[in-house]
């Protein structure tokens, strides 16, 4: 029997066509899934009512596990159970080798490949792979707990993660099989989850303090847009410290002498506890009891809070550098979004909440939240919500630009343009019987090209020979969701085409942005005297193109030699200084070629209206 | 003619309202789409048809057009969990044949 769902008004589907979407916060220590269902968010439980899925994979000899299970292998086969995958995503063999100090995974990078894999006893698996197992953990979740097929999931990323972190992840999707509507920053899934899309523009703190690590975003939204104004944050910084002060706390307390693996554990996990009994009460007591050891002790709220307050301060210290980065102050933050289940320690709260004048939101649960906004957002994108809901942007941070003749960035996307977004001009061949056309596509917000990023070159090749100028060449760039951008090339005439796939953001940092955009504005004088400068050498190398050109073909026949020597003088003043003239000067003697050839123009164009109507009637000349 | 909520579904259908944060009802109703004729309609009311009949039972207005009732009447709606999965189930005496999957009947 069907299990049926509360649709929004008018958007029930026909059965079996119901729009399944997932949200899935793929997380470095916890993973969650949650789908909108009867028009409420929620996070989907396993069998034992658990969310959080421990983004843990067992590689065992009978088959891989993920999640809990895969956890409490860790202590007993740690070379073949995987944990903090996400921290090794997109990263090339350098990255790793750093990791390698860290993990204790043994790492082989195969001849020919990029990327390092993973050694486990079910063969050697990427970054990508790994994370695929949990993606399909989730997905078989969603699909038991939604009675059907997925259509589409929207899964979340750090603000910070570069194109190819991003990249990996949807990869990642892509080998689980997923339909990926779009990825999406956590932070903004953050502030979407407490609807802070449908509120007034605004600035917007997101404060994610998880079980490892740190992440301070600054958004800014704008018309339905936001905007990634600067993210910060510390990688190893998160609840996981608090139970080691605490941890070192209880050590300090109970004078245990010689401390091995198995104290250490019960001590932290006695820690853990007595931190989240803090978190409702004011004392909490805390029992160690390991072989042949007891010790028996109660912790008050001000010890913890006097313990964790260093590591607090610390995250404060980044929230202040974001600030700076995104160039404002604390006071003209709107709304404060407590994301991670650490933000559930009290004094993280008054902290935060003294440190930004206001009171941070935390009314949805710090785990949830993320997973939370990116299923509403691939509710919207499966098509359950009336037409009226507004569909989450993202912007380009910098220009899409072609190189023209002469070294110069023609602009075809404009930075701050809302993504997806598509954009085509028309192009022309500059010599004639040209056959082919290289594509240079570049990015940022400078008149030359020299000065802008290079991302991409292709060739368009084939299209039949034509005058210059005769050629139209459409170029097309589209920017989808992802911010992955395909250029294509089509000779209209014959249809020729080319395409390729490019990374507009690869690897590129805010700051890196930032200098990029402000470079532009430095040299905006500069730069557009230049271009008048480019623009007008290309006119003066076109002219000479189409006066060598002509004569070549009937100079001998329309003019004297004393009319072609004064052409060939002008032109070759012209060459000669083509690249030293001022724009006036190049100007100057581009009209002194056109005077001197104007007799000539007129008999080449008598001379061609001849040959058009040699031995023809008058009657059969169209007129 | 009446429809009838069990009291879980009253309660969740009362929980989504509320979650949702408007709504003034519960609507059902039927469509001819589907695999094996009609097919159930659930949605949330905003505003009420012309040809609208309004129950209210358990403290839930449940709405349905005058066409859908004929095909409704005496239907019990239920909330039930099947392993992880859960949602509403329709109990139709006018059903004479479902599809395997109950989503759509004939009459």
């Amino acid at each position: 029997m069907a299990l049926l769902q509360i649709s929004e008004p008018g958007e029930s589907t026909a059965p079996h066509q119901h729009r399944n979407s997932i949200g899935i916060d793929l997380g470095t220590t916890n993973s969650l899934v949650a789908t909108v269902r009867s028009g409420e968010v929620v996070c989907l439980a396993d069998e034992d009512g658990r969310s959080l899925l421990p983004s843990v994979v067992h590689f065992g000899a009978t088959g891989t596990v993920v999640g809990s299970q895969a956890l409490e292998l860790q202590s007993s086969d740690p070379l073949n159970t995987i944990s903090s995958i996400k921290r090794m995503m997109g990263r090339g063999r350098e990255d790793v080798s750093q990791l390698g100090n860290v993990v204790p995974y043994e790492f082989v990078v195969s001849a020919g490949s990029k990327v390092p894999r993973i050694h486990t006893r079910s063969g050697d698996f990427s970054a990508v792979e790994i994370s695929a197992e949990i993606l399909k953990a989730l997905h078989d979740r969603a699909v038991q707990s939604t009675g059907g097929d997925i259509d589409g999931v929207v899964i979340t990323v750090p603000a910070y993660f570069d194109d190819a972190q991003r990249q990996a992840t949807r990869d990642a999707a892509t080998l689980t099989g997923l339909n990926l509507f779009r990825l999406l920053n956590e932070p903004t899934a953050a502030a979407v989850a407490y609807g802070l899309d449908q509120n007034a523009d605004g600035l917007i703190a997101v404060y994610d303090l998880g079980g490892g690590t740190f992440d301070i975003s600054i958004l800014r939204l704008n018309q339905g847009v936001f905007e990634v104004l600067a993210t910060g944050g510390d990688s190893s910084l998160g609840g996981d410290d608090m139970d080691h002060a605490l941890g070192e706390w209880i050590i300090e307390q109970g004078n245990f002498g010689d401390i091995n693996t198995g104290l250490a554990r019960r001590i932290l996990l006695a820690a853990r506890n007595a931190k989240e009994v803090l978190t409702d009460t004011n004392s909490a007591e805390i029992v160690i009891e390991h072989e042949q050891q007891r010790w028996q002790g109660r912790i008050d709220r001000d010890q913890f809070e006097a313990l964790i307050q260093p590591l607090l301060k610390k995250t404060l210290t980044a929230c202040r550098r974001a600030l700076r980065d995104a160039g404002i102050s604390k006071h003209d933050i709107g709304e404060v979004v407590m994301v991670g289940g650490s933000t559930r320690v009290p004094l993280v709260q008054a902290m935060v909440g003294e440190f930004f004048t206001r009171e941070p939101m935390c009314d949805l649960d710090p785990d949830q939240v993320v997973a939370m906004g990116a299923a509403i957002q691939a509710d919207i994108l499966a098509g359950n919500k009336p037409e009226n809901d507004m569909l989450l942007l993202d912007v380009l941070p910098l220009s899409l630009g072609i190189e023209t003749m002469g070294g110069l960035s023609e602009k075809i996307i404009q930075r701050n343009s809302s993504i997806p977004v598509t954009r085509a001009q028309e192009f022309t061949t500059f010599k004639d019987g040209q056959t082919a056309m290289s594509i240079h596509v570049v990015q940022g917000e400078r008149e030359l090209v020299s000065d802008c990023r290079s991302l991409a070159h292709f060739e368009l090749r084939g299209f039949p020979p034509m005058n210059a100028g005769a050629a139209r060449i459409r170029v097309t760039y589209q920017v989808d969701a992802d911010g992955l951008m395909s250029v294509s090339a089509e000779e209209l005439t014959s249809g020729v085409t080319a395409d390729i796939i490019v990374k507009p953001s690869y690897g590129l940092t805010d700051v890196e942005i930032e200098s990029m955009l402000r470079a532009s504005m430095d040299h905006a004088r500069e730069d557009i005297i230049l271009r008048l400068l480019k623009e007008q050498q290309v006119e003066a190398s076109r002219v000479i193109e189409a006066i060598d050109a002509a004569l070549a073909q009937d100079g001998e026949t329309l003019l004297s030699e004393s009319e072609i020597a004064q052409i060939r003088e002008h032109r070759d003043a012209l060459e000669a200084v083509i690249d030293t003239a001022s724009v006036e000067e190049l100007k100057r003697l581009i009209k002194a070629i056109e005077d001197a050839s104007e007799a000539y123009v007129a008999r080449r164009m008598n001379a061609s209206v001849k040959q058009a109507l040699a031995g023809k009637q008058i009657d059969e000349v169209d007129v | 003619m009446a429809i009838h909520l069990t009291d879980i579904a009253a309660s969740r259908v009362q929980h989504f309202l509320a979650s949702r944060g408007k709504g003034i009802g519960l609507r059902l109703g039927i469509k001819t789409t589907g695999c094996s004729g009609l097919a159930y309609v659930i949605e949330f009311v905003d505003e009420l048809q012309e040809d609208d009949e309004v129950f209210e039972t358990k403290g839930v207005k449940v709405v349905v057009d005058k066409k859908s009732l004929v095909f409704l009447d005496g239907t019990e709606v239920d909330f039930a969990k099947v392993g992880l999965n859960e949602g509403f189930q329709f109990t139709n005496p006018n059903a004479k044949d479902a599809c395997g999957c109950g989503e759509s009947f004939t009459v």
